[in-house]
């Protein structure tokens, strides 16, 4: 058995690479955040489960989990937790770092969700709600889309009359004015990104 | 108007529980002259409220004796209860204390016999029980009283029922003109130990203290236990009376915790612990306790109580802080958490919960009305800016009754060599 099971190089490259990293080491493995997370009973591994993870240097099982896709922010465990941990945000970082190293779990709908919205946005520098809702509709194919399409029938009404989707949008939509100025803002905070969390 | 006869050369201790009688006796022993002030109508705090003291199980009664007779027994220490401190004034070996007195309204000529408790009908919550129960409103504080003698509340003076307080003492004891004063009272030094008081168990609110009535805390099953509580030492729930055989404690509740309480309040694993036995005591091997925990601190050398503990096959531990609690129809509280030891998913259903709760000082710092450097917690830090004025016991740490004694003798030291000095330079 090597000594290399027992080295926290995994836990030091999420203090360096992930989000408010640094804030793992302080879990006292309390549970309450596990307890407190209204989606606790559908996710294969709790937030205090990740971070011991982390602390035990297993580098692969947490970045191909898909327990930190399944956060929906509602900051329970923030606002319970003994430590004042940023888990929210921890958990954001975590699937940032697996996305970023191809370690995502393969049709992921949150992280499909989020590639959809991404490139929608910054395409224009404006969200197409017609396109995005659409996108997401018929990405497991064409039948499959109609369905979905059919069975958020009403919600889409319901938009379209407060008059937050608009029909005319699948013409290409809003934009902003300085489209190449955006995508230069875009593509700088990248390369600061890419070089302060070393994921260049 | 009291007449308390003090100097700079006077030791003031505030706090009359165990830290501040200690404090008291060992300065009024080695020949100062001491002034004691407790706020309660009778000296011995918190402890006097503890069923069995950890580690060796025996009562406090037996404790609270020993100190209350040689309280007795010396001349130099002048007890007020009823009496709150103000304002301090002044420099070490000068200070000079506001201290207002609230009228008892029964004078030195009560012997306890209990004729105004038995004529009066108002009946007021029993603070010495956490108000589990009630007293009437003229009552001795506790069996253990020092002074043993009534107090009549003030809530019926002026009413006919004061009246027949009056009317039913044959000693002329009850004086229903006392009117609060303020005395001013000279100290060379003060020992501070006004102690401790449970966190506000309400601010925990998924544990839902305030809407469960099966959720207590750790003091009130102390009572519970307690042949002289309100339940005569019967372990019943309070929601329908029936036997709790199946208790969960919940530690650090309210402790290491950023939302409440910063610090570890140190007892509280003990405390649960102790009370383990208290179910085996009542129940046998049908008491089943459950003990909820982050781990396990058994401080300083009590690491075998919890061994022997944790080989009770009727004690089951868990090593999870409760993410919440319900209730369900029959009222049984249901706890939901997740374990550390395995991450499994638990939703327990228990007879009654025990919240150990945290210890905040009964005084915080910034609140004694003097320059006192505190922590974050609000406990009495050690520092020279605190000029002749001692944080003992729990006023200066969370801490245990052994340790409270040592802490307190400790500062009865300081504040005798401040006397030493004092005396000195007056030659």
């Amino acid at each position: 058995m090597s000594i290399e099971k027992y080295r926290k190089n995994f836990l030091k490259e999420v203090e360096e690479r992930v989000e408010e990293g640094q804030w793992v080491k302080m879990c006292m493995q309390c549970g309450v955040c596990a307890g407190s997370c209204p989606f606790g009973p559908h996710w294969e591994h709790t937030p205090q489960k990740i971070f011991m993870m982390i602390r035990a240097g297993k580098r692969e099982e947490v970045l191909t989990s898909d327990s930190m896709w399944m956060c929906t922010s509602c900051y329970n465990c923030v606002v319970r937790c003994p430590r004042k941990l940023p888990i929210t945000h921890i958990m954001h970082g975590l699937a940032y770092l697996s996305k970023r190293e191809g370690l995502m779990p393969k049709n992921q709908p949150t992280a499909q969700f989020g590639q959809l919205f991404w490139d929608n946005l910054t395409k224009n520098g404006r969200v197409n709600e017609l396109k995005l809702s659409l996108g997401m509709y018929f990405k497991d194919g064409f039948s499959q889309g109609i369905k979905n399409a059919m069975a958020m029938q009403s919600v889409g009404m319901g938009m379209m009359k407060a008059k937050r989707l608009n029909p005319m949008e699948i013409l290409g939509g809003h934009g902003i004015k300085d489209k190449s100025g955006f995508s230069a803002m875009l593509k700088k905070a990248k390369e600061l990104e890419d070089a302060r969390r070393k994921l260049a | 108007m009291t007449e308390v006869v003090a100097t700079n050369q006077t030791i003031l201790v505030v706090g009359g529980g165990i830290s501040g009688m200690t404090a008291a006796l060992e300065a009024a022993e080695c020949g100062k002259e001491v002034v004691l002030i407790e706020k309660n109508a009778a000296l011995g705090g918190r402890v006097s409220q503890l069923y069995r003291y950890f580690p060796k199980l025996c009562h406090p009664v037996c404790g609270l004796e020993i100190n209350q007779r040689r309280v007795k027994q010396n001349k130099r220490i002048r007890i007020l209860t009823l009496a709150e401190v103000t304002g301090i004034t002044g420099s070490p070996g000068d200070y000079t204390a506001s201290v207002r007195i609230s009228p008892r309204y029964v004078n030195e000529n009560c012997t306890a016999c209990g004729d105004c408790g038995n004529a009066v009908e108002t009946m007021v919550d029993d603070a010495f029980n956490y108000n589990l129960g009630k007293v009437k409103a003229a009552y001795l504080p506790s069996k253990m009283s020092y002074p043993q003698r009534y107090v009549i509340d003030p809530s019926i003076i002026g009413t006919p029922d004061a009246d027949k307080a009056k009317a039913a003492c044959k000693y002329g004891a009850v004086d229903l003109d006392m009117q609060e004063e303020t005395v001013q009272i000279k100290a060379g030094a003060v020992v501070w130990a006004t102690g401790w008081k449970p966190y506000d168990a309400n601010k925990i609110q998924p544990y839902g203290y305030d809407r469960f009535d099966n959720v207590i805390t750790s003091v009130e099953f102390e009572r519970l236990s307690d042949p002289h509580g309100p339940t005569g030492g019967k372990i019943l729930r309070p929601s329908d009376g029936k036997e709790a055989k199946n208790v969960a404690f919940i530690q650090c509740a309210g402790s290491r915790d950023e939302n409440h309480l910063r610090h570890c309040s140190r007892i509280c694993c003990m405390a649960s612990l102790k009370q383990t036995h208290y179910m085996r005591e009542a129940f046998g091997d049908e008491g089943k306790s459950t003990i909820y925990y982050i781990d396990i601190r058994a401080i300083d050398r009590f690491e075998d109580f919890y061994q022997k503990v944790r080989a009770d096959a009727n004690v089951k531990f868990i090593k999870s802080k409760v993410a919440r609690i319900v209730e369900d129809k029959n009222g049984n509280p249901v706890l939901h958490g997740v374990d550390t030891e395995g991450y499994h998913r638990y939703a327990n259903t228990h007879d009654l919960v025990v919240l150990a709760i945290g210890m905040e000082p009964s005084v915080k710092a910034a609140s004694i009305p003097a320059e006192i450097v505190s922590d974050s917690s609000g406990f009495i830090e050690q520092d020279q800016a605190n000029g002749a004025i001692f944080g003992a016991g729990c006023a200066a740490n969370p801490l245990d009754v052994n340790r409270s004694v040592q802490s307190a003798t400790a500062s009865a030291l300081r504040a005798i060599q401040v006397i030493n000095r004092v005396a000195r330079a007056e030659g």
